[in-house]
């Protein structure tokens, strides 16, 4: 099946790349924009989805650093 | 005294980190891909763009099979040094507490800076002035460690390239045998391209391993 | 297939009728799809040179240190000690418009592949860049992203960028300009050329996937209707991956070193064709290659797409069948892919297979030979005639200020910290401590480099502007004490068929050419880019030039700045200036020519005297003029001065005059070192700290 890794870095830690957006988009017209984050994807076809929880864990995400969420 | 500098795919500062240990004792090229130090008193991980940084720096590298007999050496006590993307590698593989995140500018910074030693008491430290000269050269250096850490180099006032906290430029784990800074001692090993202070850090371990006693 | 049918084809792929007539001649018949492809190419501008070719006859390429000339995949010079030194600059202008992070990272790609494909290990990188003016967003845009690709590229293949030139002009705003130059050194013995050899030896191709990159306008040829929802099968942006190429740059290396490969090419512009046709070509033999043999990343290519793809990181080496095996080990080491895809014959054809079929078939001669040439009609565009404007002299500090802080004059700082300089040790020079930038050899002597233009003052006059721009280089050479050995040209012009840009190409090309033979200085190398224009008109006429010479020791290289407190300073070599074409002005006029006679002595006086130690600094009057010239000299050292001189402060002469300072320098003294700040007596008095602070704040964006 084809899976997909959200990764954002973990709340508390300075986001530069995600306010240099918060700044840009109001810049364009937008309003009402906040709280803006910016993260990575990593799509996958795997064979066993169960396995995914320990790929996040060990090497597609920095628990330290980052949280991740399996999107299905 | 005997250095050993790790080549990962994409590395490219281990032939420079090679000549600087060769200035101060015999230095040869472990493959990433091996499981043999080769008997070496100390282990470089090198700086560079190892698995092109992809995924996170430092990500994949850690994970090569030499990676294994270096954190089994490093549980031994030997000497680990970690340069810049070398320090990325040993924070992930949990080598060293804390992890290295982009730089605030989100820019690559290259420059010479000013590093206060804040502890000279260390195997990496002994033989080193109380402030160094010495370039950096990265993207994603600012240090984050949500515990407390054992600092051993900070950027001097005014001298943060990245937005690290306190400063923090190298740390060291707590036994005080893995040392993780981003600025690059061998690139500051001859005063005609620039400062000979890297030098001294690589001196420092010289220093030690010719003062232990062999068990 | 239908001649109606055949005759749209060929216009959508940019070919003319006259030309497709001459295939048609050349071939006595049609060619097919694959052949129409490969030809559309081959036959193009970027490829054939069609409208410069001629011209390029004229400029000097021989010199007693030549070892490889304009042809191969890069000049080489010798340097001594067994060393010889692999340069060349090149263009990505527009693919940079399109997308200027890749744009100019697979431009310095390309430009590193063209150094180690004649077997020499990069070492250094320069660039020059060109934009519109700041106020605007684009190019503020086109600059940040450029640059960042630069260093992505650069910094991650461990070649450092140490040096470049940047210039922001309204000319620029439409058309960019992406110039990438880079050099690298081998020992002799590891030098080799692309020609093919050996009829039976294996052609292999070595680096990444190949991919739909760059097809687009051939895509006209797809037999599978292409929808609105595939335009991602028809990338028209490529994308450098410089990890891959830091592989393949270190295997190659290493075949060299084993001495396994007969030649070696990199696959640029037109891909798979160009090289093979090149190789075939140079060697005077045939090559077959069988597309179905071709590691691809899409399913599905056609043979005419593998042909043109112009996927990076890769190259096409020819190897003698028995030493496959030890090319392939040690390309697994480097975890670079390997395939042999075809083989050397002599058949004077490159003939295209797909397995069994043979799906292309065409000689050599009508791919790289029979292309036509086109004679330039240039009509000289009348001078603009009348005296430069004069200025008056109220407030000469507040105008070297404002110079001091505008764009084309400020610190490149925000820029060249982006880039890593000192990867590989040898960077004796950094961008701000010289002229040029300076890396050390093994042996203590040591290689200097410098890339130079001037677009505006060649616009005001081609050949006067584009001799200066070869002066300029050897001047920022002889500042560091090197001799220059050779040089390389990249010539940016707006749409050749027009008889002003015809006219402007025509002289540029002979103003380098005078200026390169009074120096004694071959080209062995370089770049054609046209068509820089918009509907606002052209750009202006902007040749490049990228000089690289020799100092004996490196610890003695010259420095930028003054250095201490009693030095006499002096100005060196025969200073006319003009406020035309000047930074200040920006006024379009005649330029006054330099004295070549009068350009060398200068130039070799100062060259001796940083050699000798007598002077303690060398910096050439250029952008900016005699003011900028000292103002520089002051912050660089850090120290101030105090100068007599009536005469003009901000009109230029490049490439002819120099700023030196030393104990009993050469040239006419004009002044003292010392003090913080920079005096000319009766006209103007600064601080280093409002001249720092003003030079420092200028280049601002993102």
């Amino acid at each position: 099946m084809r899976a997909r890794v959200l990764i954002r870095p973990k709340q508390g830690i300075l986001d530069p790349q995600g306010q240099v957006v918060e700044r840009a988009l109001p810049a364009l017209g937008f309003k009402g924009v906040r709280n803006v984050h910016v993260g990575r994807l990593i799509e996958l076809d795997v064979d066993d989805p169960g396995q995914l929880p320990e790929m996040c864990e060990r090497l597609l995400a920095n628990p330290l650093i980052e949280d991740y969420e399996i999107v299905e | 005294m005997r250095f050993g500098v790790i080549r990962f795919p994409g590395s490219c500062d281990e032939t420079d980190a090679l000549d600087a240990a060769a200035r101060v004792g015999e230095a040869v090229i472990l493959c990433h891909a091996d499981r043999d130090l080769q008997g070496v008193d100390a282990v470089v991980v090198p700086g560079g763009f190892s698995y092109g940084d992809y995924l996170r720096a430092g990500a994949i590298a850690r994970f090569a099979p030499v990676m294994d007999e270096v954190a089994d050496f490093a549980r031994a006590g030997g000497l680990v040094l970690g340069i810049c993307n070398g320090f990325q590698v040993l924070c992930e593989a949990g080598l060293l507490p804390g992890a290295l995140l982009p730089n605030a500018s989100l820019k690559f910074v290259c420059r010479q800076v000013s590093l206060d030693v804040v502890d000279a008491d260390t195997r990496f430290t002994r033989e080193c002035p109380p402030t160094l000269s010495i370039p950096v050269k990265h993207t994603t250096g600012r240090y984050y460690a949500p515990e407390p850490v054992n600092v051993l180099l900070r950027y001097a006032p005014a001298q943060n390239p990245n937005g690290s906290q306190d400063d923090i430029a190298g740390v060291c784990n707590g036994e005080g045998n893995v040392f993780g800074l981003m600025p690059h001692p061998e690139h500051a090993v001859d005063p005609l391209t620039g400062s000979a202070d890297g030098l001294k850090i690589f001196e420092s371990m010289r220093a030690h391993v010719e003062h232990s006693v062999v068990v | 297939m239908s001649s109606t049918a055949s005759l749209s084809r060929h216009r959508a792929l940019g070919l003319t009728d006259y030309e497709y007539e001459l295939i048609l001649e050349s071939l006595a018949r049609e060619p097919n799809d694959v052949e129409l492809a490969m030809l559309s190419l081959m036959w193009s501008e970027h490829c054939a040179y069609k409208h410069s070719r001629r011209l390029l006859g004229r400029l000097p390429t021989k010199g007693p240190h030549v070892l490889l000339g304009p042809g191969e995949n890069s000049g080489v010079v010798d340097v001594g000690g067994g060393v010889a030194v692999a340069f060349k600059v090149e263009s990505h202008n527009h693919p940079s418009a399109v997308e200027p992070f890749q744009g100019a990272a697979t431009g310095v790609g390309g430009i590193v592949r063209d150094i180690f494909a004649v077997g020499a290990r990069p070492i250094a990188v320069l660039d020059s860049l060109r934009f519109g003016e700041l106020s605007s967003e684009r190019s503020r845009y086109l600059l940040e992203r450029a640059v960042a690709g630069i260093g992505h590229y650069g910094n991650s293949i461990g070649v450092p960028t140490v040096g470049g030139e940047l210039y922001f002009e309204p000319s620029y705003e439409q058309n960019c300009l992406i110039n990438a130059m880079c050099l690298g050194i081998a020992p002799h013995e590891r030098l080799i050329r692309s020609a093919a050899a050996g009829v039976g030896n294996a052609v292999v191709l070595l680096g990444a996937l190949t991919g739909r990159d760059g097809i687009g306008g051939a895509s006209v040829l797809a037999s599978a209707e292409l929808g609105e929802g595939d335009s991602d099968k028809r990338p028209s942006v490529q994308i450098g991956d410089p990890f891959a190429e830091k592989k393949l740059m270190e295997c190659c290396l290493e075949l060299l070193d084993r001495g396994l490969l007969v030649s070696l090419q990199d696959l640029g512009a037109a891909g798979l064709t160009s090289s093979a046709s090149e190789m075939a070509s140079k060697g005077n033999v045939g090559l077959d290659i069988d597309v179905s043999k071709v590691p691809l990343r899409e399913p599905g290519m056609e043979p005419f797409e593998i042909m043109i793809s112009e996927s990076q990181e890769r190259m096409l080496c020819v190897i003698e069948p028995g030493r496959l095996d030890e090319v392939v080990e040690v390309c697994e080491k480097w975890e670079t892919l390997s395939t042999a895809i075809g083989e050397v014959t002599e058949s004077g054809r490159v003939r295209v297979l797909d397995g069994d079929d043979l799906v292309g078939d065409l000689p050599v001669e009508v791919l790289v030979d029979a292309c036509p040439t086109y004679e330039l009609r240039p009509t000289p565009v009348a001078p603009v005639s009348g005296a430069a404007p004069s200025l008056d002299e109220t407030d000469a500090a507040g105008r070297l200020l404002e110079l001091l802080a505008s764009p084309n004059l400020c610190s490149r700082a925000p820029v060249f910290e982006q880039y890593d300089w000192i990867v590989q040790s040898r960077t004796v020079r950094r961008p701000d401590q010289a002229d040029a930038a300076v890396l050390q050899l093994p042996d203590g002597s040591a290689i200097a480099v410098s890339i130079d233009g001037n677009g505006r003052r060649v616009g005001c006059d081609p050949r006067v502007g584009a001799a200066e721009a070869v002066y300029e280089c050897a001047a920022n050479l002889a500042c560091v004490g090197a001799e220059p050995l050779g040089a390389t040209n990249c010539l940016n012009f707006g749409n050749p068929e027009k008889p002003n840009v015809a006219w402007q190409l025509t002289e540029a090309v002979q103003g380098i050419a005078e200026a390169c033979e009074a120096l004694g200085v071959p080209i062995v190398g370089g770049n054609v880019s046209l068509y820089n224009e918009s509907p606002d008109g052209p750009i202006c006429p902007t040749p490049v030039i990228g000089m690289v010479g020799k100092l004996p020791d490196a610890s003695k290289a010259g420095r930028l700045g003054f250095a201490d407190e009693g030095d006499a300073i002096a100005l060196v070599g025969d200073f006319e200036p003009s406020l035309n074409g000047s930074e200040l002005t920006k006024s379009v006029g005649p330029l006054p020519p330099a004295d070549a006679n009068a350009v060398r002595d200068a130039q070799e006086a100062v060259r001796c005297g940083i050699r000798s130690g007598a002077l303690k600094n060398a910096h050439d009057v250029s952008d900016g003029g005699l003011a900028v010239a000292i103002a520089e000299c002051c912050l660089a050292g850090g120290i101030g001065g105090t100068v007599e001189w009536s005469g003009d402060l901000f009109g230029e002469a490049p490439g002819r005059a120099f700023i030196v300072s030393g104990q009993a320098p050469p040239g006419q003294v004009i002044g003292r070192v010392g003090g913080d700040s920079l005096e000319i007596a009766g006209r103007l008095k600064l601080s280093l700290s409002d001249l720092a602070s003003a030079r420092d704040g200028g280049l601002r964006y993102a």
